[in-house]
């Protein structure tokens, strides 16, 4: 029990936080909202895998990644090839002059499916794949980096510019990958219609019940000795090196994991919202997936979830009324967290939130102090 | 050339240049079993190179480290720790955002891989483990204190329990009294009189009073090179050292 109650959920605080958002998004949010709106819930819930990774990575690594939209891109477009091949079946695409391949290719002349095509017609393959790839892509980028010590800025950039690469890549690999209209018109995963109504609902709850594992899994590893070493990596990285801990390995493993996290996270993006293209993996998402983490809390896995959630419904609602304003808006807020709350929503409720808390412990407090007084004092009065 | 093994460290021929400037220059010291060894000199002569390269973080031009058969200078940095070398820095260096006994448990020395950490248990052994460090560096009752509000001297012994809890063959230590008070000092010479035992260890050190309280043997390091080696009194009233260290 114990282990459940510390490691996996954090203690009390962790404890409440955590059945306070489990509460949110499975039980009161699917009651309120319509399909439509849940959807775009839903939407927003795959962003916060990316922004719980950041956590990990940024907030207890001291990774800052500006390309978690990489490792996003990469699980979204994996599930995205898995529903492609499905949706191009040969009776589907009888029309083509290549029947039987993606309707982009068939427009790009290719007449072939290539070869890292094929074994995404398995699902578990694509599954396997949708978490493997990101993480040993990662492993490359992070042994490349971290053995050699690089670190801080220089690694933010560098991520940065693999984000790009992998959008130019993309983009200019127009047979291939769909281009800049991403791959779209997915409609069945397994023969079960991934559009209807029914279909986005499981995702919804499928979706939640995945990034509720991944928070608790990220709990567990932040309760751990790891978690510390990665505090004190922070602190004093040459005091951790002369301990006799290879600090190389330990960011390499964040990293790897965050990838993961966030690949889940695209995949899931895929299924409910049935597209996957190449604006989901450069720049501006990786850095927006920062400001979620940023104004969540990037000390809070939790917090995260939050942030992630304001911030896009925010965007929903400012831009449809003002679409220019909304990027000042965003670039204004992430100054205003950096410079006056660190720490984000999270940090704000660990400072400010016992004052609501407290009021209300006051309340019921004086009711408990005030009741008994009431009873002794008609008692008295009766006698 | 010495082949005694019986050497806990044995240093020969090291040099390391900077861009030419030779700030260990052919240098060849050994450290026996259980010696507690000095190192002073004036500022710049080398003291802390010598302790960089013994354990890893600046790498040697030429020349060997020996230290119990083996060679530190091909070992990355916590491959030397693992064989058995601790070192404390000069300034303190120990996990402020941390609590005493967090310091204490990052430093136990299992659990020191990825796998191994996420598995780590703080079961009864560590616990016992901290509690005994915790009490010989006179931090027992501050087990739960954030370790960036210890004092400047309480912070220095908690990065020497931070040693002294991975039970290391060799012991270096770059001016542990730096900024302590007088009785700070004289209860971190009892301490370092006390740690000594069974193993060896080698100090860097400006304070002579604390020198002369500690030392079983001397040595005066000047421009990179040894000038005077021996116990106290002979260093001390050795012309050279009068020279260029102990009368200015």
């Amino acid at each position: 029990m114990s282990f459940v109650y510390e490691k996996l959920m954090g203690g009390k605080k962790g404890l409440t936080g955590f059945i306070i958002l489990a509460t949110l998004i499975l039980v009161i949010l699917p009651v309120f909202l319509d399909s439509f709106r849940l959807n775009l819930v839903g939407k927003y819930l795959t962003y916060a895998f990316a922004a719980v990774s950041l956590v990990l990575l940024w907030g207890y690594g001291g990774i800052l990644s500006l390309g978690q939209g990489i490792f996003f891109g990469l699980g979204g477009y994996g599930m995205a090839m898995f529903l492609k091949l499905e949706a191009s079946s040969p009776e589907n695409t009888a029309i083509q002059s290549t029947p039987g391949i993606p309707d982009f290719m068939d427009w790009n002349q290719i007449t072939e499916l290539p070869w890292f095509w094929e074994p995404f017609s398995s699902f578990t393959f694509t599954i396997i794949a949708i978490l493997v790839v990101p993480a040993a892509f990662a492993y490359l980028i992070g042994a490349a980096m971290f053995k050699r010590r690089v670190g801080g800025v220089y690694f933010a950039i560098i991520t940065q510019v693999i984000a790009v690469i992998l959008t130019v890549l993309i983009v200019g690999q127009q047979g291939l990958t769909g281009g800049i209209n991403g791959i779209t018109d997915l409609r069945t995963l397994n023969g079960w219609d991934i559009t209807s109504d029914s279909a986005k609902y499981i995702f919804y709850f499928v979706n939640c019940a995945l990034l509720l594992s991944v928070i608790v899994a990220s709990r567990f590893i932040l309760t751990s000795k790891f978690g510390r070493i990665l505090l004190a990596v922070q602190d004093k990285e040459d005091r951790v090196r002369f301990s006799g801990y290879d600090v190389a390995n330990f960011k390499i493993f964040v990293f790897c994991f965050a990838a993961m996290i966030s690949a889940i996270g695209g995949a899931m993006f895929t299924l409910q919202v049935g597209f996957m293209s190449p604006s989901f993996v450069g720049i501006v998402p990786s850095i927006e997936m920062v400001i979620f983490a940023a104004v969540g809390g990037r000390m809070s896995l939790i917090g995260a979830v939050y942030g992630t959630l304001l911030i896009n419904f925010g965007k929903t609602v400012f831009s449809e009324s003002f679409p220019e304003l909304w990027l000042f808006l965003i670039g204004g807020l992430f100054i205003a967290v950096v410079m006056l709350f660190p720490n984000g929503l999270a940090g704000l409720w660990d400072d400010y939130g016992h004052h609501i808390t407290n009021k209300f412990r006051f309340i019921s407090k004086g009711f408990r102090k005030i009741m008994p007084q009431a009873v002794l004092k008609k008692l008295k009065d009766a006698n | 050339m010495s082949a005694n093994t019986d050497f806990t460290l044995s240093i020969e021929d090291l040099t390391v240049s900077f861009d030419g400037f030779k700030a260990v220059d052919s240098l060849n010291f050994y450290l026996d079993k259980n010696e507690l060894h000095v190192v002073i000199g004036p500022n710049g002569a080398g003291k802390t190179t010598v302790l960089d390269l013994i354990c890893g973080k600046t790498k040697a031009t030429s020349g060997s480290i020996k230290f119990l058969d083996k060679e530190l200078t091909e070992l990355n940095e916590h491959e030397i720790v693992r064989a058995g070398v601790g070192r404390k820095f000069q300034t303190p260096s120990i996990y402020e955002n941390l609590t005493v006994l967090e310091n204490l448990e990052v430093s136990y020395p299992y659990g020191r891989g990825v796998f191994g950490s996420l598995m780590f248990k703080r079961n009864a052994t560590v616990l016992s483990k901290i509690n005994e460090i915790a009490k010989e560096i006179m931090l027992e009752e501050s087990l739960d204190v954030e370790a960036g509000l210890l004092s400047h001297g309480q912070k220095q012994w908690l990065e020497i329990g931070m040693l002294l809890i991975q039970d290391p063959q060799l012991l270096m230590l770059d001016e542990p009294v730096a900024g302590m008070s007088v009785k700070e000092r004289e209860q971190t010479a009892d301490l370092l009189n006390k740690i000594s035992q069974g193993r060896s260890v080698l100090v860097i050190e400006h304070d002579m009073d604390f020198v002369a309280r500690i030392a079983q043997k001397v040595t005066v390091l000047h421009q990179g090179k040894i000038i005077a080696s021996g116990d106290m009194d002979k260093v001390q009233s050795d012309p050279k050292v009068i020279e260029v260290y102990l009368g200015h």
